[in-house]
């Protein structure tokens, strides 16, 4: 089955003990999805296709920006702008010929996750906001595919392998074992927002890559029922057992999740509730256009307000208790940030303040750039 | 009795540490953590859904806490 350009390409690794040509077989005859192209993503995309798992998926919508380049290596320079998917599906097929890949060019949601997933033998999840975490979590336990996580913030990471099949056929736990109700937006802040080490998602995940890799390969003991954390900063790691909860909605005993839901929601991600307090750039756009341009309030950090702003005033949001004697309440003022968090929190703290003629831009800065104008330097 | 509570993730931010000891009465359980750790810092409310670990395992609130435990503080991190 395996040909010779094979048996010397993976010859590392069939010379493993408890690996061999049985185990590289396994591999090729095996498909992974990869979710997202970026720091996690792309060490796992490089080492599955090194590896030679035999059919790699990759679900990517966004563009290689400048600020990826600091974590996602596979990008150059050169490249912003450009697709990162597109970018990846090439990198994987110079890596590895041998490798078949689809790709996937959409944001995965309720509508399209078990038809994409069913596909596939197991889920490496490398998303980035909590949504798509529960989501990916809710399709791989209605499909019974084995998902491998991780998640990074800051210097600190996380790995575990969810619903993986036990021997006696049942299966370990998962992300609602874990973590069964998702805090307020504001208690999980984006490596946008937080910010993220470099080095961190590599060593991260390449031991997601490790774990999908000894899955398929049927080899190891695996990270099943185990949350493994690394915090780079003090360099401490910590292995905690995670049980599965009988009262699980998707796989306990009385499941009350049984197709996908409305994970936005879910997480408190709604838009709707705030409808009200809430302007488009469109809106804005157009009152700026018309000569009613509204005061502008930017509650960004200044290093932010240096790489691009609005005109407005730039009063980051940490300030805003003892600076706000230079607005005035008369005055229509649109606040905002980067992409519509900060400035919401500014919003609801002006209005206890008693300003009542206060908007949100809706999608901050970066809706601005994508919609209105696209010159804008965004990061 | 003296426990000590390891945080990760934005509860670090919340404890302004990544490790801090909490004085609890004997016969505590995991909820009366809990319930300390919002009274000491409010802003631990926003994480009050959080499961919580002892040592190596999570357990469950109705679990008794014994002198020098780690209590470890793990919120849900989403990058990637």
């Amino acid at each position: 089955m395996l040909n010779k350009e094979e048996l010397i390409r993976y010859n590392r690794q069939i010379i493993l003990p408890d690996f061999g040509i049985e185990g590289q077989e396994k591999l090729k005859s095996s498909s992974v999805l990869v979710i997202g192209a970026g720091g996690l993503g792309i060490p796992n995309l490089s080492y599955l296709a090194a590896a030679g798992v035999g059919r790699i998926g990759l679900v990517e919508f966004d563009e290689i920006s400048l600020s990826n380049l600091q974590r996602q290596v596979m990008y150059k320079t050169n490249q912003a702008g450009e697709s990162k998917g597109k970018s990846a599906v090439k990198m994987i097929q110079e890596l590895n010929p041998n490798v078949s890949v689809d790709y996937f060019e959409t944001r995965l949601d309720a509508e399209n996750a078990l038809e994409v997933i069913g596909d596939f033998d197991l889920v490496v999840d490398g998303s980035d906001n909590l949504p798509t975490r529960y989501l990916v979590n809710d399709a791989c336990v209605l499909l019974g595919k084995p998902l491998v996580y991780a998640a990074v913030f800051r210097y600190e990471g996380q790995v575990s392998v969810f619903n993986a099949q036990r021997k006696d056929g049942s299966r370990g736990p998962n992300y609602r074992d874990l973590f069964p109700t998702p805090p307020p937006p504001e208690m999980v802040p984006s490596c946008n927002e937080g910010g993220v080490f470099g080095a961190l998602t590599g060593i991260i995940g390449a031991m997601q890559a490790n774990e999908a890799i000894k899955l398929l390969a049927g080899l190891g003991i695996r990270l099943d029922g185990r949350l493994f954390l690394f915090d780079s900063q003090y360099f401490t790691a910590r292995f905690l057992n995670i049980k599965s909860n009988s009262e699980n909605p998707v796989s306990g005993d009385h499941p009350t999740i049984t197709e996908l839901i409305d994970y936005e929601a879910f997480c408190g991600l709604s838009e709707v509730e705030n409808e009200a307090d809430d302007i488009t750039v469109q809106e804005l756009h157009q009152m700026i256009k018309s000569g009613n341009a509204p005061f502008i309030l930017d509650v960004r950090e200044p290093y932010e307000y240096a790489i691009s702003n609005l005109n407005g005033l730039n009063i980051p949001l940490s300030n805003l208790e003892n600076e706000i004697g230079q607005l005035s309440q008369n005055e229509i003022t649109v606040i905002h940030c980067k992409s519509g968090q900060r400035s919401l929190k500014a919003l609801e703290f002006l209005k206890k303040e008693g300003f009542s003629k206060i908007k949100n831009l809706k999608g901050g800065i970066l809706a601005w750039q994508k919609e209105i104008d696209h010159s804008i330097e965004i990061y | 009795m003296k426990i000590e509570v390891i945080a990760f993730g934005i509860a670090k931010d919340i404890l302004n540490s990544n490790q801090v000891t909490l004085e609890m009465e004997e016969q505590s359980s995991v909820a009366d953590v809990r319930q300390a750790l919002v009274d000491l810092y409010p802003a631990f409310q926003g994480l009050a859904s959080l499961q919580l670990a002892v040592n190596a395992d999570y357990v469950s609130d109705d679990y008794l806490i014994k002198e020098n435990d780690e209590v470890v503080l793990i919120p849900p991190v989403s990058g990637g």
